[in-house]
């Protein structure tokens, strides 16, 4: 199991409780029920043959529902942001089952409907509830074999699934799914430990194909209803009135001027909202309120890397984090003996996810019953935060996740959520609050800033002998270095963030990715070694070099030098996947930079989609363009000064480079998840790059918010 | 059709306006965005809000054929005149050329942004039959597209434009 992230935000609950047979025959009606066994589930009873058994399990992982129209319905807790699971969820379970794409639906996400999952997350959708759903898929496949076994009295050995159908090949005959299910009503379980024959990648028809989104139509009619598109009858407005500074606290609340036909105005304790008959009207009366607040004095963007350094959190809060990290031999040692030695510091700004949707909620009660439709990369958790918030039992909470605009990481809390069903409880109907873009950038939490101190030794070769590497509350994920360095210490430091902070789409790895890779880049200048040449000679992960050279290759690495254009490359690993990343650009006299190539080879096991793999790989690719160039959270004395688009720079159209993608398609081994990792070698490679045509070295992130330094940095 | 854009209750505006075709009375408020008015009052929700100050162009829909930040257009303004939003794109279940190129290249992953997209490469499309690169870049370069799908995003207009032209 990967280890989770401090920023990942994922407890589990506190229970699990038993789900009845019944219950599922209930809502899932006749046909034929799987239900696969969660991992952790205690006193599983062993299934038939490592088929499936007849009882229900305690912690079921998914569910797939055979209707005797043949329609394959499989419930997954995993949601849809925009990475494209929903497609490849669905061609794995179509593949295992033999059944054509079309007839197979994905329910997603829905507390009530789905089982229990930690989130959305980690890139962990593939590696893990993929392969969930291949078992139950391929148990669910035999099964079939079975019924049409004992109805025509064959073994089972003798027939084939294909194509929706079970066929007796040698007596020219066929059963299609749904007239097997007809009139049954089986629930089966398969364990968790169970090896039912998927099948191996090499023989996949439907998976490790690029098949089209399955929800494109929908999005490009404008018919797919996100959060924000939805509405109930007597639907009300919300709006939340916000603090003017992070860490303020409210003195005292004039509501008299706000009220009006329709209008609730709530207050409790410091939480401040008003619901109206239209957003306009919620607007008008946030107005009208009269709120004094008391500010205390908070940390500027000025301070924030000496601030970081020197205020570790609070006890209770250090408890239990992983510090990441190793230590082996003697750093100092190998320090005092090496031919090259240096030591410097990098540091990366606070970001905005900035999903283009942003957070959203509709709350309704109804009988003592909350439901919320939200976009959260965690339902279940957002179930148990209105659990605990409004004192109820879970199971008088649902919230239901339609395919969301967007998350990067940001999604993972639910504020939102809470903040409308408190309004909807006092307005006594459905209430939808949507931030507003400002609120979104203000309000939600950022991809942490951080401090990174390198400390590295090598010989006059190249060949690193030392390595020391500190981390300062950015995270630990990819704090490890892939090369061979026998003497190191890495450590992680977490700190007391002044903004609040949380999960970003790759999270440290992007941060200790560019300290590492660019401090590569300095070693190899130092003993002039080509930089290629010089990570070759320290690595010996057959994955990591793979990629490194499969990147050179395309790129097309060394290249001949030419005037005010300079090249780069950075590699690394990252949660199963393999990259690396060669970057060109061009710096024009007046300073400005342009990217104008970017090559990033990956591999992440077999292949499911090849077309949206690349996708997110493009995708990736371009938002890691944004924190290496010029995205940074402004912020002063506890108000963010970036708070809108006009004033928080994101790449559009005419920032992207050629974008070229080498996939390295293992398909012996097993697919690992690839939404995140493709971005954190852009920016080293860019940096790298920077050096190469100017001389000038940046160990900031973003690089070059305003163009290239008239002086070269120290 | 004559346009009625009378005040009364001295709080609200009467307006008539063509939306996909189709002659609509609608009472608004005299702040209300064209945006707020589609979604809100109307329940057509394919233009979506993203930024509310025309910095991200997911709120594009054509008024009289030209691309508008709805957001940023007050509703009483489009009184009398045409508006098309993607909702209306579509004709008898065939897709529009752009819209197919859309799925066609996966030019979409979250699909927020894609809406308005599609309405500004309709209106350059309508200008310009056959635009080169550079000027798609040009035309679509108001939008945000955060999940970064750019460089598909062109090529979909760019092969929506071949298969009109060329067919």
């Amino acid at each position: 199991m990967t280890e989770l992230e401090r920023y990942e935000l994922a407890e589990g609950p506190a229970y699990h409780f038993e789900v009845s047979r019944r219950e599922f025959a209930k809502v899932l009606g006749g046909g034929l029920v799987m239900l696969l066994a969660a991992e952790n589930a205690r006193g599983q009873e062993s299934g038939r043959g490592g088929g499936a058994s007849e009882t229900a399990p305690r912690d079921v992982a998914a569910w797939l529902h055979i209707g005797a129209d043949g329609t394959v319905t499989a419930y997954t807790g995993k949601v849809e942001f925009g990475q494209d699971i929903r497609t490849s969820l669905t061609q794995a379970v179509a593949e295992e089952l033999r059944a054509p794409l079309g007839t197979v639906r994905l329910v997603m996400g829905d507390t009530d409907l789905t089982p229990y999952d930690q989130g959305t997350f980690g890139s962990r959708t593939t590696p893990f509830m993929a392969a969930q759903l291949r078992t139950m898929a391929a148990a669910a496949r035999g099964a079939l074999v079975e019924l049409a076994a004992a109805k025509w009295n064959v073994p089972a050995s003798a027939l084939d699934a294909r194509d929706g159908q079970i066929v007796d090949t040698a007596r020219g005959r066929a059963l299609r799914f749904g007239e097997l299910t007809q009139g049954q009503a089986l629930v089966r379980t398969v364990p968790a430990d169970a090896k039912p024959s998927a099948t191996p990648p090499a023989r996949w028809t439907i998976a490790g194909q690029a098949v089209p989104k399955v929800s494109a139509r929908e999005i490009v009619t404008g018919r797919h209803r996100y959060t924000s598109d939805l509405t109930r009858p007597g639907l009300r407005h919300g709006k939340v009135l916000r603090p003017p500074a992070i860490g303020a606290t409210l003195v005292s609340l004039d509501t008299s001027a706000a009220g009006g036909a329709g209008v609730s105005v709530v207050r409790d304790g410091d939480f401040v909202g008003v619901a109206a008959p239209t957003a306009g009207e919620a607007a008008r009366a946030m107005e009208r309120l009269k709120a004094q607040w008391k500010t205390t004095p908070q940390p500027s963007e000025g301070q924030i890397f000496e601030y970081l350094k020197k205020t570790p959190p609070e006890p209770r809060d250090g408890e239990g984090w992983n510090r990441g990290g190793q230590v082996s031999g003697s750093v100092p040692d190998a320090m005092a003996v090496a031919a090259v030695r240096l030591e410097h510091s990098y540091t990366v700004a606070y970001i905005a996810h900035a999903p283009l949707e942003p957070r959203a909620a509709l709350a309704e009660w109804q009988d003592g019953k909350l439901t919320v439709w939200t976009g959260t990369q965690r339902p279940f958790g957002v179930r148990t935060e209105l659990a605990e918030a409004f004192r109820l039992a879970e199971d008088k909470v649902r919230v239901i996740v339609p395919d969301t605009g967007s998350g990067y990481g940001g999604k993972h809390t639910g504020e939102t959520a809470v903040e409308a069903a408190r309004l909807a409880r006092a307005a006594g109907r459905p209430v939808k609050l949507v931030w507003t873009r400002e609120e979104e950038f203000a309000w939600a939490y950022f991809r942490p800033a951080g401090v990174i101190e390198v400390k590295s030794g090598a010989r006059a070769d190249g060949t690193l002998t030392a390595w020391e590497f500190h981390t300062y509350n950015c995270g630990s994920s990819g704090i490890r270095t892939p090369y061979e360095v026998a003497n190191q210490v890495v450590e992680f430091h977490p700190a007391r963030s002044p903004l609040r902070q949380g999960s970003y789409r790759a999270l440290a790895a992007t941060a200790n990715h560019f300290a590492r890779e660019t401090h590569m880049d300095e070693v190899a200048r130092a003993a002039g070694v080509e930089p290629l040449e010089m990570r070759r000679r320290n690595l010996k992960d057959a994955r990591v070099r793979a990629v490194l050279d499969a990147a050179a290759e395309r790129f097309g690495w060394p290249r001949a030098k030419a005037p005010g254009r300079g090249c780069g490359l950075a590699a690394g690993t990252e949660k199963g996947s393999y990259l690396a990343t060669c970057a060109e650009v061009s710096v024009e006299p007046d300073g400005s930079v342009r990217v104008r190539r970017l090559v990033t080879a990956f591999e992440c096991g077999a292949v499911v989609n090849p077309d949206h793999l690349r996708n997110q790989i493009e995708g990736a690719m371009v938002q890691g363009l944004g924190g290496a160039l010029f995205e940074a959270v402004r912020f002063e004395d506890g108000l963010v000064l970036s708070d809108r688009f006009s004033r928080y720079r994101i790449p559009r159209f005419s920032d992207v480079p050629e974008l070229d993608v080498v996939l390295v398609d293992r398909k012996d081994l097993p697919s690992a998840g690839a939404g995140e990792t493709p971005l954190v070698c852009v920016a080293p490679a860019i940096g790298n790059a920077i050096f190469d045509a100017t001389g000038i070295r940046l160990r900031s992130l973003p690089l070059i918010p305003s163009g290239i330094p008239a002086k070269p940095a120290s | 059709m004559r346009p009625v854009t009378g005040w009364y209750n001295g709080l609200m505006a009467l307006l008539e306006l063509k939306i996909n075709g189709a002659s609509r009375r609608v009472e608004v408020h005299p702040e209300c965005s064209l945006l707020s008015l589609l979604r809100d009052e109307l329940d057509l929700t394919g233009a979506k809000y993203g930024c509310g100050e025309g910095q991200c162009g997911a709120c594009t829909v054509l008024v009289d054929g030209r691309p508008t930040r709805s957001c940023v257009t007050k509703a009483a303004a489009v009184a009398g005149r045409d508006v098309a939003t993607i909702e209306g794109l579509e004709q008898q279940g065939r897709l529009h050329p752009v819209q197919q190129a859309f799925i066609d290249t996966d030019a979409l992953q979250c699909g927020y942004c894609t809406p308005g997209m599609i309405m500004e490469a309709v209106a350059l499309l309508r200008r310009k039959p056959d635009p080169a690169t550079p000027e798609v870049v040009r035309a679509l370069e108001g939008h945000i597209c955060r999940c970064g799908a750019y460089e598909r995003i062109v090529r979909a207009v760019r092969q929506a434009a071949g298969a009109k032209s060329g067919a």
